[in-house]
């Protein structure tokens, strides 16, 4: 039986969706800013994909949503934006991010931290969720952007986005969210919340892969990132992906209806798994299940580290996924554990699974047994558990 | 950089198959308790190296036979990603039936080439070198108990990089002679720093006493106080011209055995000799590329001039070397 429990990673294209995009690439394949009717064959579809798009988060006509290849994409457009038009500029000289940004948040960050701006990292709670006091607190009169996420890719946690968009507006500071876990999972409403700009991307809710998008609030337009043909309003130029479009619509369209569904009967199942998965001994979950994305479990097998337990895994046909350092190729370590301040030894134990509308229960059942398999046959190979003589003096548990 | 890089792969594509069996099934996984111990009439060591904090640990248990310092029996358990679990397998395989100090001789490198599914292909990639080097460091743990002496005291220099076994005077030598500026030249030259990279900067995966950011910035300074003493300085150890071509070929051989040959193995080449040409006032030496360095983008470049320069500096700086 093959499992797919990686939907935070990427997830699969809804049939549907592949279908609506079909017909975009050998029937009508013209492009849509050239002045014939091969071209002109392309606009209902685009149209009618940005009207599904901007009524998915509650856009106002006048607000602008870019289409970009990717959410990358976007949190770099934003980023770098603010930088040149208020950092390099020197009218402003600071911004804020949270410590578990995703790497395109914290790398870009960095970059422009290199270049003179000054970054605050956001610290995280023990439950995984960010301070909105701790925006409060940090914010100065140079303060240019305030960017958390909406939802944390690893352990789902909900980051309180209102309230900090709410200190953003009182003190005059931008604010971006990166929702690219929220959407398909939470009710987004870039009306309800004071937010400037917000990121997603298709492939996170059963869409194509490269196409991303970045709300911008009317008046708070950004400086383009790609110069050229002044395609999207001149705000992103480059040819338009229009089957991209075209799924990204169709996808956000199915999202909304698939709502409720994802907060009653895939939390349903993802709770009754949980339940399941903790009935093992020595088995932690760090964010509770009510300050979670409904699809999303981060649980720690104390002595398994967690690459063993994914080739565990991945030998019965179940995809899943680790922040465990050993598992990248960089060697980094999981950063929401180590923000957490998760138990040390808990810091390279973390396996995500991550559900979606085309999980089963069957699914689960069979992933619960591989993963109690699992667990005694690593256990038993763990120094974690392994014997040791009477007075022996063991240095497992501590720094080398 | 090129299209192998730009993808990226999962690292798991990278292990051996040799890794993989281990990793389903370690051969030499268990523990050894005291009542066994004392039925072999053998003396137990349990060694600890790692720490799960750190993403791997291992225990290591070995079964000694008093009169002989024979390892009769020898197990592991580990904490870590199947690399370490395989290393640390190897490695307890390894150490059977040698004696203490015949097993303290046994390094990270070999652990990596036993679990090499061919000579030329490496077990594991680049970045799950340090698993192997674990494995190492747990013997040394283990008889340095057994024998009451410090672990230190089995290592005859200081390692920079484990990964790759470059010692500290390695590197002094490498940086100075080819007037090296950057950490990718180190790596290009060394190999040092090409895998896990703990060994770069603070703020990799482990914790160092020396990073080769520390050394370079030592060559800076020294170069800034006009103490450098570049590779042409250097005297030749003999007078090259003076030798016949036999012993040419013998003294160039040996200078390849003792400096460039385990740096292409670990790469999963090696090179060979074909010939030595005076060509006006210069010496032409013809090698040829073995193994994966045949082919190697570096093998035209970063290690040539590594040859190249070892060569010019032990024999004569009118050394060129020509691959074929």
């Amino acid at each position: 039986m093959n499992v797919y429990l990686d939907n935070n990673a990427t997830t699969i294209v809804d049939p549907h969706i592949y279908e609506a995009m079909e017909p975009y690439f050998v029937q009508k394949y013209g492009n849509p800013n050239s002045l014939h009717a091969f071209a002109s064959d392309t606009h209902p579809g685009i149209k009618s994909a940005m009207e599904k798009i901007y009524a998915g988060i509650n856009a106002n006509r006048e607000d602008s949503v870019v289409i970009t290849s990717c959410a990358t994409e976007s949190n770099n457009w934003v980023l770098k934006s603010i930088y040149f038009e208020y950092i390099l500029t020197g009218k402003k000289n600071h911004i804020m991010i949270s410590e578990v940004e995703h790497p395109s948040i914290i790398a870009t960050a960095k970059w422009i931290e290199s270049m003179g701006c000054k970054v605050t990292y956001l610290p995280i709670s023990h439950e995984g969720i960010v301070d909105a006091q701790a925006v409060k607190d940090n914010m100065t009169d140079k303060t240019a952007l305030v960017s958390v996420m909406w939802a944390n890719n690893e352990t789902g946690a909900i980051f309180p986005v209102e309230e900090i968009g709410a200190i953003c507006k009182e003190n005059g500071v931008l604010f971006h969210t990166d929702a690219v876990q929220a959407i398909g999972k939470l009710p987004v409403n870039v009306q309800l919340f004071n937010v400037d700009y917000l990121t997603f991307s298709a492939h996170k809710f059963h869409g194509p892969k490269g196409v991303g998008a970045l709300y911008m609030k009317k008046g708070k337009e950004l400086i383009p990132l790609l110069h050229g043909g002044s395609q999207m309003g001149g705000y992103r130029s480059g040819t338009l992906n229009v089957a991209g479009i075209v799924g990204m619509g169709k996808a956000m369209e199915v999202a909304v209806d698939a709502l409720d569904f994802e907060m009653t009967e895939i939390r349903e199942m993802r709770d009754d798994f949980e339940d399941e998965l903790l009935k093992i001994e020595d088995t932690f979950v760090v964010t509770p299940r009510s300050k979670r994305t409904p699809n999303t479990i981060l649980i720690s097998f104390r002595g398994i580290e967690g690459e063993s337990m994914l080739w565990d895994l991945n030998r019965a046909g179940i995809g899943a996924s680790t922040g465990s350092a050993c598992a990248s190729e960089d060697l980094e370590a999981n950063s929401v554990m180590e923000a957490i301040g998760a138990a040390e030894d808990l810091a390279h134990t973390a396996i995500r699974f991550s559900l979606s509308r085309y999980t089963t229960e069957e699914e689960l059942k069979y992933t619960l047994k591989v993963v109690q398999a699992a667990v005694v046959r690593l256990r038993g190979i763990s120094s974690s558990y392994a014997y040791a003589p009477e007075g022996h003096e063991s240095g497992l548990g501590s720094h080398h | 950089m090129g299209i192998d890089s730009l993808i990226g792969g999962t690292i798991w594509d990278e292990y051996s198959d040799k890794v993989t069996d281990l990793m389903n099934n370690p051969k030499n996984m268990g523990e050894i308790t005291e009542e066994e111990a004392k039925e072999m009439e053998a003396r137990l060591i349990v060694a600890d190296f790692g720490a799960e904090s750190c993403g791997d640990a291992v225990r290591l248990y070995w079964a000694v036979e008093p009169e002989t310092d024979v390892i009769l029996k020898s197990k592991f358990k580990s904490f870590g990603c199947g690399t370490a679990i395989a290393s640390s397998d190897t490695m307890a395989e390894l150490c059977l039936g040698k004696s203490v100090d015949e097993a303290v001789k046994i390094t990270n490198i070999d652990v990596e080439l036993a679990m090499r599914d061919n000579p030329d292909t490496p077990a594991v990639p680049p970045q799950k070198m340090h698993c192997s080097v674990m494995a190492y460091d747990v013997i040394k743990k283990a008889a340095a108990q057994y024998k009451g002496v410090d672990m230190e005291s089995f290592e005859e220099e200081v390692i920079v990089c484990e990964c790759a076994r470059v010692t500290l005077s390695t590197l002094q030598e490498v940086i100075r002679l080819n007037d090296l500026t950057t950490v990718e030249q180190i790596a290009d030259y060394t190999k040092a720093g090409a895998f896990c990279k703990s060994c770069i900067r603070p703020g990799g995966h482990e914790e160092k006493d020396i990073y080769l950011v520390d050394l370079l910035e030592e060559y800076e300074k020294e170069k800034l106080a006009g103490k450098a003493s570049l590779g042409n300085d250097a005297a030749p150890t003999s007078d090259f011209a003076a030798m016949t071509i036999v012993q040419r070929i013998k003294a160039v051989d040996k200078i390849v055995d003792d400096n460039i040959r385990q740096m292409l193995i670990m790469d999963g080449g090696d090179m060979e000799i074909l010939d030595i040409k005076e060509n006006g006032e210069n010496f032409d030496i013809y090698i040829r590329y073995l193994g994966a360095c045949s082919g190697c983008a570096s093998s035209s470049t970063g290690t040539l001039f590594a040859i190249e320069n070892v060569l010019k500096e032990k024999l004569s700086d009118k050394i060129r070397v020509l691959p074929i």
